[in-house]
Formats: structure tokens, sequence, C-alpha cells
């Protein structure tokens, strides 16, 4: 066997070009396909990273009715549906899983905030204490809400890094007045994701709002939402739970608990739905991995023709090479043996093939990765799937040619030349 | 025991519809020791001839024998393990692996007998020796002469310690001079007790070995026997 490999790197060094030529197929496909599963991996890692973000277990349950998520931003306040106290805050925090539970409101459009003559065109959100927490939140410059901050009812608030590049020209905020729906309120802090939460996004839409540009977030204690907003406006509740395994049950938990305490007409056709990060990320990677996968059968296609194209030449090698196995023949060898040796060359030369191709392949990944801000991870399994399969392709294509040699004829062979 | 005892041996073609008779009833017993040549014509038979001695081709009927072993209905591999363990072949044209080193062809055959590396090149050294290219161990064909490259064949034949030593035109390709070299390490060989048969139309080289056979038109006769009329069939 070593002596057949020895003798196949012999064959191959001595016709290089020749060589190169007929790995081409293979080099190609192999390296296709390489690069195509680097992206997919890489995609999804980036799509589960920025939806779930490491370590960041959020499940957000919102008011609903008729199934789209009931938006304060241009609805009345619900009919039949109560105000989610402290107790069922609590009876949502003894659901298996859950960490942490938060109490919030939001407006995904909010008006008539201003910083001096600019306007605020980002989301703003009226927070209990335990927001920030659940969120994996931190301050960065200035102070967070204290508990004085709710019961005082201060008009203070925090904002994020994009509001202070938005909003205030990138100059520090802490300490500037805000208008906020005619009130005048004190920025006390910016907050922003703490290291190993970054990049969280909270829903899909923020998804592709990330893509292009996010104005930013502005965050109230929600003890003064009503003086900003409306009495008796619905909470989102925010769910951290211990792992991503348990976020759709305890989400799903949580949604059902409510649906039932809080929804005291059911003619309003309100109800409550956990959106699950973990769900969306799923439907999102899929999206991405169906496009791919037929991609990886185009670059499956010029494994085929490379695979023939090593047929082609064997048999031409067998052909060239007629004198040589006539000779081994006569001495000796057994039909086995220059089996073995064409296959081992076959083998050889489709298993250099897919190992260029997978080093080109990683290559190719790693430039469209700097050359269009695709994220790539190379995956150790894909590549020894494709150095096995190559080597595959040379033992399946060789056959025949391999064969051929087999069978020759030690007279006719000999009587070439 | 003769070594080698072909008896009724025939050998049929097809060419086109009708069967054409290549080998008649061939008769020939070879003692261990012998050194024998056989002559002929191109188109006369001898080739064929030679192939069936040398395993690589079956007769169409008669029987074989190689050193007491009827060699009738063989398979392929065991033909070829009978090549490999038995005979030795020189051919004209040294049929040597280019890319392969003096030592490397000549340690052929023990590859194919299954022969460990090491012992392999010890033997394929020694077997240099023998010929005379102590020197050229570690030469590639293309850079030896005709001469030298057929010597390196000998070897190679030789290597494996056949019985028979079969050699097809051996100095068909070489000038005088090597041919004559050639000749002496063939009747070295036959002095040592080599069974040695030789294919060749040159009488020089024929008037080497100790007996000579003359084929024609299929039929094999000694050099005392009276020519005689074939039957012609065609």
């Amino acid at each position: 066997m070593v002596e057949n490999i020895r003798l196949a790197f012999q064959g191959i060094w001595g016709h290089k070009l020749r060589s190169v030529l007929t790995m081409l197929g293979i080099i190609i496909g192999i390296a296709a396909i390489i690069t195509i599963v680097s992206t997919i991996k890489g995609t999804n890692e980036q799509i589960k990273e920025n939806l779930i973000g490491a370590g960041n277990n959020v499940v957000t349950v919102q008011l609903n009715q008729g199934g789209y998520s009931y938006d304060m931003s241009w609805n009345d306040i619900p009919q039949g549906v109560r105000r989610i106290t402290e107790e069922t805050r609590q009876e949502l925090e003894a659901i298996d899983g859950v960490e942490k539970v938060s109490l919030y409101h939001s407006r995904n459009y909010a008006e008539g905030i201003f910083y001096l003559n600019t306007q605020f065109n980002g989301e703003i959100y009226g927070i209990d204490r335990y927001y920030l927490n659940v969120y994996g939140l931190q301050v960065k410059y200035g102070r967070g809400f204290t508990a004085s901050d709710y019961t005082d009812f201060r008009k203070v608030a925090l904002v994020d890094e994009n509001t202070v590049t938005t909003l205030f020209g990138g100059e520090s905020p802490v300490g500037q007045p805000i208008e906020l729906q005619g009130d005048v309120f004190t920025v006390v802090g910016v907050v922003a994701l703490s290291e190993e939460f970054a990049p969280t996004i909270q829903s899909i839409n923020d998804y592709w709002l990330y893509a292009d540009r996010s104005s930013g977030r502005i965050y109230l204690p929600d003890a003064v939402w009503p003086t900003a907003y409306r009495f008796d406006e619905p909470q989102n509740v925010a769910i951290k739970v211990e792992n991503t395994d348990v976020m759709a049950s305890a989400g799903q938990a949580a949604a059902d608990l409510l649906t039932e305490k809080q929804i005291v007409d059911t003619n309003g056709d309100f109800d409550y739905r956990s959106q699950d990060m973990l769900e969306q990320a799923q439907q999102l990677q899929s999206m991405s991995e169906s496009t791919n996968a037929q991609l990886i059968w185009i670059a499956g296609i010029s494994l085929l023709v490379g695979g023939i194209g090593v047929m082609n030449i064997m048999l031409v090698s067998v052909t060239e090479r007629t004198g040589e196995i006539g000779l081994k023949k006569a001495i000796g060898a057994k039909k086995k043996r220059i089996l073995l040796q064409f296959l081992t060359e076959a083998a050889v030369l489709t298993s250099l093939g897919g190992i260029i191709g997978v080093i080109s392949g990683i290559g190719l990944a790693q430039l469209i990765s700097a050359m269009m801000q695709i994220p790539v991870a190379i995956d150790v399994t894909a590549i020894a799937i494709s150095v096995v399969f190559s080597t595959l392709i040379g033992v399946v294509f060789g056959l025949l040619p391999a064969t051929q040699a087999a069978n020759l004829n030690p007279i006719d062979a000999l009587r070439r030349d | 025991m003769p070594i080698l005892k072909l008896t009724d041996i025939c050998k049929d073609y097809q060419q086109g519809r009708e069967p054409v008779r290549v080998l008649k009833n061939v008769n020939l017993t070879v003692e261990r020791g012998d050194y024998l040549a056989i002559m002929g014509p191109s188109g006369s038979g001898k080739t064929t001839l030679m192939n069936i001695i040398g395993c690589l081709d079956v007769p169409t009927s008669g029987s074989y024998e190689l050193d007491g072993r009827d060699l009738k209905n063989l398979s392929d591999d065991a033909l070829a393990e009978i090549r490999n363990k038995h005979i030795g072949f020189v051919f004209q044209s040294f049929h040597l692996m280019p890319k392969l080193d003096a030592r490397d062809n000549v340690a052929l055959p023990l590859l194919y007998a299954d022969v460990p590396l090491k012992e392999r090149r010890v033997r394929a050294e020694e077997a240099l020796k023998a010929v005379g290219l102590e020197e050229r161990m570690d030469f590639f064909p293309n850079q030896l002469s005709g001469g030298q490259c057929q010597r390196i064949a000998i070897a190679r034949a030789m290597v494996g310690k056949p019985d028979l030593l079969l050699a097809d035109e051996p100095t068909g390709a070489l000038d005088t001079k090597s041919g004559n070299q050639i000749m002496e390490i063939f009747r070295r060989l036959s002095e040592e007790g080599m069974t040695i048969i030789m294919i060749t139309h040159e009488p020089s080289i024929a008037a080497c070995a100790d007996k000579t056979y003359h084929i024609l038109d299929g039929e094999l006769r000694t050099e005392t026997e009276e020519p005689k009329e074939a039957g012609h069939e065609d």
C-alpha cells in the first residue's frame, strides 16, 4: 500500500500540468462547498447571536389583538385588559426555569421628544427596576435609576449610545434636559449592553432595523410613564430564563398565565403571546440554509463532472501505460495489485484535489468575509467530510479504469512496443 | 524429471471467421540445466511458443508440465504466481520501468512475491553484482546504455531464482559487442546450472546455445532433423 501511494505521487508529480487540470473539477467543487458551508454557518451564528445574544436568554410576552402585537403608539387603552400587578410578576417568576421578570411600557415610534431643536425618532421605554438586569444593560456614564427616582416620580431618563450619536451629536448627554411630550426630563446616564450580551437585538424587527440604522432608545422610570403618556397602558413582560432550552416552554407558560389572569373581557380578541427569539433565529437560519442547500447541490454537480474528468484521464493513463502494466503482469503482478495501484492513484489524485479545494475554500470564505462583511465560520466536520468524499470520488471513478488495467492481457500489453 | 514437458501443444487464433492454427502439435522436453535456442523467421509461431512456455498464454490443446506440475485450467492469478516464482523473462526491448532506478527495477518481481523491502534491496544488489553492474545501482534506465539495460533486465529475471530463464531476442536491440557480453552472461548462467530457452532469428546467437530447434509454420524440429513438408491446411 505504501508502495502504491509512493508510486501514485510519483505518477502525479511526473505529469504536473495534467494532474492539476484533472484535479480542477474536484478543487472547484470542494472549494465551493466549503465556502458555502462556512458562510451558512457564519451567518447562522451571527443571527443566533444577534437575536438571542450570548447568554442573554430573554423571552418577551406582549399583548396581542387578533394575532398582532398591540402597539400603544397608535392604539387606545385596551378594554377588558388589566394592568399587571407586582403579585402577578412574582407568580411569573415562580414558573420553572424563569430567573427574573421585568414589566415595561414601550413605544416603537416615539413622538414629541426633542433635544434643543433636534427631534428624536427612536423608541421609548418605561422600565421597572429589573429591566436593565434582565436585558443585561449596564450604565456606562452617569448613573442608573435609583429607588427614589421611582418613589418620588422624578423626571429622569437614560439613553443608549445610538441616541448619544443621533440626538446629542456625540456629546455627553448626562445632565442635559430633553423635552418629552411637553415635559422636561433630565438625562442621568448612558446605558449599553455589557460585553457578554452584545450585540443583542430584541425583536425580529430590530434585527432588520439594526441592519441599517437604529435611532436609539430612551428609557424612563415606569413610575412617570403615565405623566408622559397615558394611565393604565398595559405592560409588556420580559422574562429572563436560565437557558435557551426552556425559552419556549417558559414563554408559553407565562403567556398562558397572563392571558388567563389579565384578560377580563374576552370579546376584545386579546391574548398574550410570547416572542421566542430562538424560534425567530431558527426561522431565519432555515431560510438561509434552504437557499444555500441548493448551492451545495450545484457544487455537487461540479464534483460529479470532476469525477468523470478523473475517470477520463485515468483511462488515458491506462492506455499510455499498457507496456508497464504488461510487464508487471508478466513478472508476476496479480490482478488485485494492478487494480489497487490504479485505484490508489485515482484516490490520491482526488484526495489531493480535495485538500487543495478545502484550503482554497477557506481562503475564499475569508476573502468574502473581508470584502462583504459576511461572517464566516469554518466547519471542521464539513472539511473532514469533503476530504473523505473526494477520496471516495477517486475510488468510484477510478474503478472502471483500474479494472480495465487489471484485466489487460500481458501478451497484448507487451506487444504494443 | 524434465523441467519442462510440452506434449502435442496446439494453439489456434481466431482470424476473421476461420481459426488459424499457429502451433501444430509441438513436442518439447527440456531437462534441468539445458541451454537451447529456438530459431525461426517472423510469423513462424516462435513468439506464440514463447508465450505458452512463459505461461503468458494458454494452449488450445495439449499438455504443459512445468517441473512435473500440469498447468491445465489455472486462473490468471495462479499463472501470474508461476511466472513470478518459476520463470525469468528477458525481452528484446528490455521493458524496464523508466521511473525506477536499477535497484528498484531489479527488485520489482520480489515486490510481487511479498518479500520485505530490506531483503528485496539486498537481493537486488546481489543480482546486479552478478551481471557486473554494482556501480550502476542508483542509475535510471535513460542514463544507461542498451547493453547495461539488458543486463539489468537479466538481473531482474534472475533475482527470484527461477527454474527457467526465457529470453526473447535478447540481443535484437543491441550492437555486437553488447550482444556478446549478454551471451557471455548466459553461458556463465548455464554453467551454473540455469535452464535457458532463447528465441532468436540470428544463427550466430543461436550458436551460443547447446542445442538449437527450428520452428517453421508452427512446427518445431531439432537441427538434426530433416526438414519435412508440413501439411498446410490453408
